[in-house]
């Protein structure tokens, strides 16, 4: 059935930055955007003699973050040394998490409601604390390749979360990071701001392929430099041709050649080799003798459950088990995040259709939002007035196309529902009138009710037009069907 | 009349109190030994000058104007290079950290001004602590003040030599496997490495953070607890600093214990002990027993690993800790156009000699910075101490090495926590040898490690150890009695000192100096 | 225990340590007599035996999240030897 000679096999580690407001260890500002090297101090730039606190915000959200992966919490944790040199890492080694890490086995679901994927539960091998290190920029105003540095980063709360190699497809990969950030963004732990280095991602993949010997895995291929999740999607699209390439001309499998690390170049659109050199990846990892381990209990762990909430995967089940929405529109409404789900919840419940709502919610509330760029909070319209108009259209007392005209009066205007409607003229169309409006139209279009006859009944359109210019209000349906009525007769 | 030098710091205390002197004389009278005395014997780096007098002044001011004084009440106090003071220069003993500034004060430093101590100068050390001998200081030797020709021990030889010689009443030092005891030991004087926990680390530049503490160094035990009060307590910004409460040692030193049980360490009798110092650790038991002492046999049976597991434990934390210092956001670096140039020429006669591998492994301008910036900076024993805590981190050596040496400071541990369930202090010799001649030991580093066999175990196990002056070699040089006890009972061990010291001379003997 | 030279090379590129040949050939002997005295610790049985990277039993040692005061970027960079009074400036990281 699948005709590609080879299975993609991608895991994808992401860091993601936790929204405290200082630092992992030393008490400076983590704002975005200050002046380069004004948010440092001894111990984030790793000066001789500072030492690390712990920030405790950081552990929460942490957990946090943890619980909703599913993941397990350990009773102990503690923080060890990754030595390596690079200028952006002052001290000369991160402090991060090696064999006991916060958190491990969990998993996070995705699906499509396009069905492009079969739902799949990604395995979520552990997600640890550790800081970040600082920038480095290329230069060479000085007339030699330089770099200059800038430690504000340096300190930042990361959390890594390592999945298993689970996901089959870059659009599964895609998916997968979409949930993730939807998922952060739910928890309010991390600003996932890509652009701003909130969220960073590297992938690792390489194929399966199934040959007469066997299957067979080709060596694995870590993937950097990618910053949007549409690069990952390409980069991924990318490299699994060249490595099946590669396997046709080397043959080289899993274990032959050491790990490869490789860059996307968003502009070329192609992943170059990076080189490195071959001691680099020796950490030297050890328990950092400045920090004491962390101990969490049971209770703790209990309360920060407690306080995640409703989570995306939750909240689809019920919108479509409450409000009859399908997962199609589940899915659009829960990833617009949780305040819009708040918004169209209150509007079904006010309204008492949920499908309605939803509706109405896609197609006008979010198509307004993103033409202004708006949130849901800079809507105009409350979800009582919205649910008023819902009111009105499925009393019938306003058609759709009207009712978006009414609708675009309340978010011009301020103004709610009933006010709108009156300003606009619209009152019910008594039905003995209208029954008057369409004989007078049957007997002024003798050429439309033969065609209606003879079976072109798409010719009744014409007469509705005619109705609405004469009575604005009248229900273009009714008209429809009050006309066909009098043609036909009640057969 | 007997100089002000010559007055321990609680008499000078007393003196100031009374009105007799001020501190501002003490500074002055410090200054002018340092002055006289330091060119022979080395022990200061740099010394506080103006800075100490108009300090002392103002406390003198204050206590004149009926104020309320520190506890110190404005007692000089030297300062170990390792221990950073704000805006001015610590060297930690290195070239790489020769104009190193540090913008902030060390929690002790801090602590040392709000009980107007007067800091009256930064003293010599080996390079980053490493070493017994502060022979291993980028900037010069530190002398013996009994005998010019030989080390003062180390690390903290400027610190001991500083207070032998009478320059100073109180200094401070650090330890890390011996580095406040054994140079104590070696210079007469008393000196104490405070339980893990007790002092604050911050500001202390790191040699071996899971061993390292600072500690007082003084002439009597009193002053030593006069000092160590002033500097002991929890620190929010040292996460290992133990939240316990600091009891009133300047207060209690004076109280005898009685009942007193007292360890003799089998262990520590074996080959290596000079007899004079064995003969000198035996005298000291009689005059604990004649102090109503009972003295018992215990056994420490691990600790014949003690410098084996030191040895690896520390090296692997100093080759950590160390790694900052890479030329790029402080400290030395090397001359970068020269680098550059030295870079391109071994590329081209590595090109002219086809030796494309060779070309291939060159260095990058990067790595070549670090690389020589370090060789530059850091010394031998350093080198050698980074090159084998490096090692043994390494992939395929963590098990057998440093895993290894963290299981065996379990059972170290394991060994005291017996002992003391026997006896309230554990007593022995501090050294191996009396003061050894300068340069005996610097080609043969396993001799020197072999040095710190006696009090490597209480850093290991984090536990607290003073060294005690207790006799003379026939040459005339000073022997330490070493005094251990459990954690965060510096109050037993300065105690028992006082103890001593009140039936013993050994702490009025004063070297002569030229 | 024996050192090759290659593997001294290593070690001191991995400790980004420039080590001249005659540096090398004093460290040579005097690291394989220390680790050959260190590797007595072989003889230790020490299965079942936690390991104790700490001197003090203390855990949860945390800091409340409130941001304090950073460095003047002056007094972070004084002590820079290379700086354009905004970055710390460095070889590239790329290499050439
Ligand atoms: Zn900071």
């Amino acid at each position: 059935m699948n005709a590609s000679p080879y299975e993609i096999v991608v895991g994808l580690e992401v860091h993601v930055q936790l929204k405290t407001r200082s630092k992992l260890f030393c008490r400076c500002s983590t704002q975005f955007g200050a002046p380069p090297n004004t948010q440092t101090c001894p111990v984030c730039i790793g000066m001789p003699g500072a030492l690390p606190v712990m920030n405790q915000e950081a552990i929460r959200l942490a957990i946090k973050t943890a619980l909703a992966l599913n993941c397990e919490i350990p009773a102990f944790t503690k923080w060890d040394r990754k030595n390596y040199y690079y200028p952006d890492l002052p001290k000369g080694y991160q402090i991060s998490q090696y064999d006991l890490p916060l958190s491990q086995h969990g998993f996070l679901e995705i699906q499509d409601p396009k069905g492009r994927f079969p739902a799949r539960r990604v395995r979520i091998i552990r997600a640890h604390l550790e800081e970040d290190a600082g920038k480095s920029m290329h230069d060479e105003a000085a007339g030699q390749a330089d770099s200059r540095i800038d430690l504000n980063r340096a300190g930042t709360p990361l959390l890594e979360i390592v999945s298993h190699p689970d996901l089959r497809s870059p659009l599964e990969a895609k998916a997968y990071l979409t949930e993730l950030k939807l998922l952060l963004g739910y928890l309010q732990v991390s600003d996932c701001n890509m652009q701003e280095g909130s969220l960073r991602v590297d992938a690792n993949i390489n194929l399966h392929l199934a040959t007469p010997d066997g299957p067979v895995a080709t060596p694995i291929v870590e993937v950097k430099n990618m910053n949007s999740f549409r690069a990952v999607e390409r980069a991924l699209a990318y490299e699994a041709p060249r490595q099946y390439q590669v396997w046709l001309e080397t043959g080289q499998r899993l274990g032959d050649v050491p790990k490869q690390t490789r860059g996307w170049d968003d502009q070329a659109q192609l992943t170059r080799a990076q080189r490195h050199k071959e001691e680099s990846s020796d950490y030297r990892y050890f328990p950092d003798p400045d920090l004491v381990p962390v101990r969490i209990t049971a209770q703790q762990v209990d309360a920060l459950r407690r306080e995640l909430g409703e989570l995306p995967a939750q909240l689809r089940q019920r919108l479509e088990a409450t409000y009859g929405l399908d997962p199609y529109d589940s899915d659009v409404l829960v990833n617009q995040g949780r305040e819009l789900v708040d918004y169209f919840i209150a509007v079904a419940d006010a309204s008492g259709d949920g499908k309605r709502a939803s509706n109405w919610v896609q197609q006008e509330v979010l198509r307004y939002l993103n033409e202004q760029s708006a949130t849901i909070d800079r809507y105009p319209v409350g979800p009582a007035a919205l649910a008023e108009l819902l009111a009105a259209v499925a009393q019938g007392l306003v058609d759709t196309s009207r009712g978006r005209e009414v609708l675009q009066y309340m978010v011009e205007r301020g103004v709610g529902a009933a006010a709108a409607m009156q300003h606009l003229g619209i009152q019910a169309v008594d039905s003995s009138e209208l029954v008057r409006l369409c004989q007078e139209l049957l007997a002024a279009n003798p050429r439309i009710v033969a065609d209606v006859r003879s079976g072109k009944q798409q010719a009744i359109g014409a007469l509705v037009g005619q109705a609405r210019k004469r009575s604005p209000n009248a229900n273009p349906a009714e008209i429809k069907r009050i006309c066909l009525e009098l043609i036909l007769g009640t057969e | 009349m007997s100089s002000l030098t010559d007055q321990t710091a609680s008499e000078l205390l007393e003196r100031m109190r009374s009105g007799d002197v001020s501190a501002e004389q003490i500074a002055a009278a410090c200054l002018d030994r340092i002055a006289r005395h330091d060119p022979a014997v080395g022990a200061f780096l740099r010394v506080g000058g103006d800075e100490a007098l108009a300090a002392a002044a103002d406390v003198d001011r204050r206590r004149r104007g009926g104020q309320a004084v520190g506890l110190l009440g404005g007692l000089p106090v030297a300062v170990k290079d390792l221990i950073c003071v704000r805006g001015q220069v610590t060297t930690c003993g290195s070239r790489m950290l020769a104009n190193f500034v540090p913008p902030y004060d060390a929690t002790v430093v801090e602590r040392l001004r709000a009980a107007d101590g007067v800091l009256l100068g930064k003293t010599n050390l080996d390079e980053f602590g490493m070493g017994g001998s502060t022979e291993n200081s980028a900037f010069h030797p530190t002398r013996n003040p009994w005998d010019l020709e030989r080390i003062p021990g180390g690390s903290s030889g400027g610190a001991a030599a500083c207070v032998a010689a009478r320059m100073a009443p109180l200094s401070l030092g650090t330890d890390t496997g011996g580095s406040i005891r054994q140079p104590s030991a070696l210079c007469g004087v008393v000196g104490l490495k405070p339980t893990y926990g007790r002092v604050s680390r911050f500001g202390l530049v790191a040699f071996a953070s899971s061993l390292d503490q600072i500690g007082p160094l003084a002439r009597t035990a009193e002053d030593a607890a006069l000092l160590l009060e002033a500097i002991a307590g929890h620190d929010p910004r040292d996460s290992t600093s133990a939240p316990a409460p600091v009891p009133p040692y300047s207060q209690t030193v004076r109280q005898p214990l009685s009942g007193l049980r007292l360890g003799r360490v089998r262990e520590h009798y074996g080959e290596g002990l000079d007899e004079q110092l064995a003969a000198a650790t035996e005298q000291a038991l009689d005059v604990y027993r004649s102090l109503g002492a009972q003295i018992r046999d215990v056994s420490l049976p691990h600790s014949r690993y003690a410098i084996a597991t030191y040895y690896i434990i520390a090296p692997c934390e100093a080759s950590s800790n160390l790694a900052r210092y890479d030329g790029a956001h402080y400290g030395h670096r090397t001359d970068e156009r020269q680098m550059r140039a030295d870079l391109r020429q071994e590329q081209r006669r590595l090109e002219a000699a086809g030796d494309t591998a060779g070309v291939d492994q060159l260095d990058t301008p990067l790595v070549r910075l670090y690389r020589q910036s370090r060789a530059e900076g850091f010394g031998a024993e350093v080198k050698r101490r980074i090159m084998l805590g490096t090692y043994a981190l390494s992939a395929g050596y963590y098990d057998a090495y440093y895993l290894k040496a963290l299981k065996t400071r379990r059972l170290i541990r394991g060994d005291y926590d017996q002992a003391f369930a026997e006896v309230d202090l554990i007593v022995g010799p501090c050294t191996p040898t009396a003061a050894f001649p300068l340069g005996a030991k610097l080609n043969d580093p396993l001799a020197m490690y072999l040095g710190d066999l006696y009090t490597v175990g209480t850093n290991l196990a984090g536990l607290a150890g003073i060294s005690i002056p207790c006799g003379a070699t026939r040459e005339g040089w000073p022997i330490g009695l070493h005094l251990q006890a459990p954690a965060f009972e510096e109050d037993r061990l300065l105690r028992a000192a006082y103890m001593f010291q009140q039936v013993t001379a050994w702490h009025q003997r004063r070297p002569d100096l030229p | 225990m024996s050192l090759s030279g290659d593997d001294l090379r290593k070690v001191a590129l991995l400790a980004r340590l420039r080590l001249s040949d005659h540096e090398l050939d004093v460290l040579a002997p005097q690291l394989a007599q220390i680790l050959e005295f260190v590797e007595q610790l072989g003889q230790l049985d020490t299965s079942g035996v936690e390991p104790m990277a700490h001197a003090v039993e203390l855990s949860n040692v945390l800091a409340a999240d409130e941001p304090q005061a950073s460095l003047p970027r002056e007094a972070a960079l004084a002590n820079a030897p290379q700086h354009d009074g905004e970055c710390y400036r460095v070889p590239a990281v790329l290499g050439e």
